[in-house]
């Protein structure tokens, strides 16, 4: 019997085990997934928690209800992994061998990384909504706040869903609005980027988005420190940008696990090759979603992508063939922005976010890079899609290659 | 494409006003490039900060982040930022004749 190990049960963990459940014969393979949580989590939602447009209790469902019968799942944390020995060790000691492992653990939020960051103010002046915890608290805060200037601050790249920080002040200039209290907030974006997106023509359409909807911009404002005291943010050259209420996207990191194995980047990201999702220089292991270093987005659209691509290569390797899929960094992504509408974009390594008509040229019924209310329908379509199509590993109507059809080039 | 004219000698640039050939560079054109940034001196803290800039190109395509440059350069951030004022990464990578770095998103 040879053994399938997926380490990490989120997005990509639970799309691979399912895709692999139904390829890899059962008198030949076991399939075993490893998760230190019995929650899994629908983060795209944890956007709208604030604004009490969903409510945490709705986002959350047993992660094994989404895992075949065949799959053996583990809850336990993992300590580390050894890639000579091919075995990965629980904390608790035990240890499991692998013929193949996939690595699918995901990133997450590390305040602690900032001077002043992580103390009595958080959770108070200074909130997240990148986890659970965080996106309930803001939740409760949101209600009882009179107004002032609320900044929200992006640490450093490269983050979960880049786009989620200009969706939060869409939503939150649509809120305020809506509760008649939008003279009384001044909202602002904090960002180390030169605009409001890497990319630049989205950067400017989104850009122009933020101007028209009054919100400030400082860009490259690479955050040194916060003086929770003095409530400001401190830049490393000495900037410095105040704030009533901060809205933080912390520094975003791999999984420890990963730094204990020395797999790991500064950041604990993987390095993995960006075309096969191969790990960097260790035998039989594949590295999917969020936890790669790849300079892809780190995005649910992105994983599923990008486990079509790992699915063909897995099962090349295995039968001793040339990997040949090459994932070529496409990202889907709708992005919310307030008042029942959204925009949507589309691109990967090589090509931006172009405007354009999606999935079908000229007809859509999505719109590329522009405001309709169609988009804000596909982003909340997408929580369904999330649990129905998109984790079970079903094909969805878009390939994992970008295509460039609909798209309007800009000259 | 853009050049910049060293000692008689025109150099190539690319579009972001990095070196558009890496073999171009030498410690005279990392001090011509330090100028047009603003930094008339290079001490030897900036050239630790340029050399190991090169050091990790050379090997993994790619310029570090300020973050590795923290770790593993022995230069801390404060430092690297009054160094290289605005965005040392940047800065560092084009005085090194690097292209700029691809960053994430
Ligand atoms: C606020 C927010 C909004 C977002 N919006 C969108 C959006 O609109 N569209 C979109 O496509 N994407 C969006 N995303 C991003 C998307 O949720 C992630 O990219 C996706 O979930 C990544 O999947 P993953 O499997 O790599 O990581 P995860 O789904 O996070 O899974 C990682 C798993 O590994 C487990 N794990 C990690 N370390 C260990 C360990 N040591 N031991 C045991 N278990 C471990 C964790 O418990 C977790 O279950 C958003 C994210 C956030 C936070």
């Amino acid at each position: 019997m040879r053994h399938m190990l997926i380490l990490g049960g989120g997005t990509a963990g639970t799309i691979m085990a399912n895709k692999l459940a139904s390829a890899l014969d059962e008198r030949d393979w076991r399939i075993t997934v490893v998760d230190g949580t019995e929650e899994h989590y629908y983060q795209p939602g944890f956007l709208f928690v604030p604004f009490g447009m969903y409510r945490m209790r709705e986002l959350v469902k047993p992660r094994r209800q989404y895992l075949p019968g065949r799959i053996k799942f583990i809850l336990s944390s993992i300590d580390h992994i050894d890639a000579e020995k091919k075995t990965v060790t629980l904390s608790g000691g035990e240890a499991l061998r692998y013929d193949y492992l996939i690595l699918a653990t995901g990133a997450d939020i590390h305040p602690e990384q900032t001077e002043g960051l992580l103390d009595e103010e958080w959770g108070r002046s200074k909130f997240d909504f990148y986890t659970p915890k965080g996106a309930n608290q803001l939740a409760q805060f949101l209600k009882g706040w009179q107004g002032g200037k609320l900044a929200l601050s992006i640490t450093e790249m490269p983050i979960k869903c880049p786009v989620a920080p200009l969706e939060f002040l869409f939503l939150a200039d649509a809120y305020f609005t809506k509760r008649g209290m939008r003279d009384k907030v001044d909202l602002h974006l904090v960002t180390p980027l030169s605009g409001a997106f890497t990319k630049p023509t989205s950067s400017k359409v989104l850009g122009e988005f933020l101007e028209r909807k009054g919100i400030t911009v400082t860009p490259e404002f690479d955050l040194g420190r916060v003086d929770s005291q003095e409530k400001k943010l401190v830049a490393w050259d000495g900037t410095e940008v105040s704030y009533d209420l901060l809205v933080s996207i912390p520094t975003n990191m791999g999984d420890a696990a990963i730094a204990r194995s020395s797999l790991g980047n500064e950041l604990n990201f993987v390095p993995t090759n960006k075309e096969t999702l191969k790990a960097d220089g260790v035998e039989d292991v594949f590295v999917l979603g969020d936890a790669s270093n790849l300079p892809s987005s780190k995005a649910g659209s992105v994983a599923h992508f990008q486990s079509e691509i790992l699915f063909q290569n897995i099962l090349e390797h295995i039968e001793g063939r040339p990997a040949c899929a090459h994932f070529d960094g496409h990202a889907n992504c709708f992005i919310e922005s307030g008042f029942g509408k959204g925009l949507l974009i589309d691109f990967n390594y090589e090509t931006e976010p172009l405007p354009g008509e999606f999935p079908l040229p000229g007809i859509g019924p999505f719109k590329l890079l522009e405001e309709s209310p169609i988009n804000h329908y596909g982003k909340m379509m997408f929580r369904w899609v999330y649990w129905n199509l998109l984790l079970r590993g079903m094909e969805l109507p878009i390939e994992a290659e970008m295509s460039m059809a609909g798209k309007r080039v800009q000259s | 494409m853009e050049t910049m004219n060293v000692t008689g000698k025109a150099i190539q640039l690319d579009a972001d006003g990095h070196l558009a050939n890496r073999s171009d560079w030498n410690e005279d054109l990392a001090r011509e490039l330090a100028a047009q940034e603003g930094i008339p001196d290079l001490t030897p803290q900036h050239w630790t900060v340029v050399n190991f800039m090169r050091k990790v190109f050379e090997k993994e395509g790619d310029a570090p982040s300020i973050r590795r440059l923290t770790k593993e350069s022995g230069v801390d951030t404060k430092t690297l930022y009054q160094l290289f004022p605005k965005g040392p990464a940047k800065r560092a990578a084009k005085i090194a004749g690097l292209p700029k770095p691809k960053g994430c998103i």
